[in-house]
């Protein structure tokens, strides 16, 4: 069975939990879909189902991914289109406790119904960890991002996620790299100002890998997430404006970082009104 | 805040966003060289350790086992540091 090229697979991952994967799964997939994108983007944590509650459909899940593995439904009766973009689809996880409920034969039938029906990406939300859920998200990624806090024990376990991506995948099996991403969220320029924060050029450095977009610390995106609205569509938050630049990055525009550098006036600056 | 508290500001420690860097490339330098060894290596290091602790006092850390790949084969190098004024503990078997 081979899944057409045609489809990108983008995993969105981390090691650490409580980083911004789902928040930013839900967000880059609008922003596909945005720009007239097929977009499906499907929940693999089996028994702790949060991306259906970020993209505001939780009252419609009835199937879900295990469902769809376990032949309960179709592909299609378990796809929840989005009602703001009818290109756009969800795919909940299952509640099911059962860890071993995914199988890499079940996640690879559905990617390649996926790219049948002619889905132009598929963003797969990653379990935090480094167990079977992560490992499935990650195994037939075409690109990866990599979401990390400027803090230590997210980029450690990011690199950890790195060396993953690098030997348990399927391209990597085949002798082929997946490209990573990084997607620094929670950046706070005026901390990194003061040293308190780790810059972007520290995190490059220290993971080896390039910048797809840094999400400011924001309140829209607590906001974003009690409206079950997806922080993209808030256009005026810092980091709505920050999600769609990443989009736009990822589909190869060329577009400069914003909200990197605090706005904070210096006492100079402010006495003589610079 | 206060005069003082400037002067208190500028003799402070490195900003620890500095010292989270140190320590990051410290720490993941030291776990990529680990990656990809096989999982045997640290069973083999702690049962060499034991076999040279039985004739000679040695820290912890003076056995050190690398797997370096050379092109298509993979070499195990071994290393033992012994003591100075080796500390030889008496056979008593």
């Amino acid at each position: 069975m081979e899944i057409a090229a045609l489809t990108e697979i983008i995993v969105v991952t981390s090691g650490k939990g409580g980083v911004g994967k789902t928040t930013s799964s839900a967000s880059l997939s609008v922003g596909l879909a945005k720009r007239g994108k097929k977009v499906a983007v499907i929940d693999f944590d089996v028994g702790l189902r949060n991306l259906d509650l970020i993209m505001g459909c939780e009252r419609r899940v009835v199937y879900d991914f295990v469902n769809v593995i376990q032949g309960d439904c179709t592909l299609k009766q378990a796809l929840i289109k989005d009602k703001r973009f009818d290109n756009l689809f969800v795919l909940a996880a299952s509640q099911t406790r059962d860890k071993d409920a995914l199988s890499r034969e079940g996640v690879e039938a559905v990617l390649t119904e996926l790219a049948a029906e002619g889905f132009d990406y598929v963003i797969c939300d990653s379990p935090a960890g480094i167990e079977k859920g992560a490992s499935l998200a990650m195994y037939f990624a075409d690109r990866a991002i990599v979401v990390v806090n400027p803090e230590v024990s997210s980029v450690r376990d990011s690199d950890r996620i790195l060396g993953l991506l690098a030997s348990k995948t399927r391209r990597s099996e085949n002798g082929q790299t997946i490209e990573p991403h990084l997607l620094l969220t929670r950046y706070n320029p005026s901390r990194v100002e003061s040293g308190d924060m780790m810059s972007i050029k520290d995190v490059e450095e220290i993971l080896g890998i390039r910048t797809v977009g840094v999400i400011p610390e924001s309140e829209g995106v607590l906001a974003a997430s009690n409206a079950g609205v997806p922080v993209i569509l808030d256009d005026v938050s810092n980091a709505g404006q920050a999600y769609d630049d990443a989009v736009a990055r990822l589909l190869g525009e060329d577009v400069p970082m914003r909200f990197t550098e605090s706005n904070k006036k210096g006492l100079f600056a402010r006495m003589f009104g610079g | 805040m206060g005069v003082f508290d400037f002067l208190k500001l500028r003799s402070k420690a490195p900003p620890s966003a500095n010292v989270a860097k140190e320590r990051l490339r410290i720490i993941v330098a030291q776990e990529r060289a680990q990656r990809g060894t096989p999982d045997y290596i640290s069973v083999l290091r702690r049962e060499i350790l034991e076999v040279i602790r039985k004739y000679v006092n040695v820290d912890p850390d003076a056995v050190q086992i690398n797997v370096e790949r050379d092109g298509d084969h993979e070499v195990l190098e071994l290393s033992v540091s012994l003591p100075d004024k080796p500390d030889f503990v008496t056979a008593t078997r």
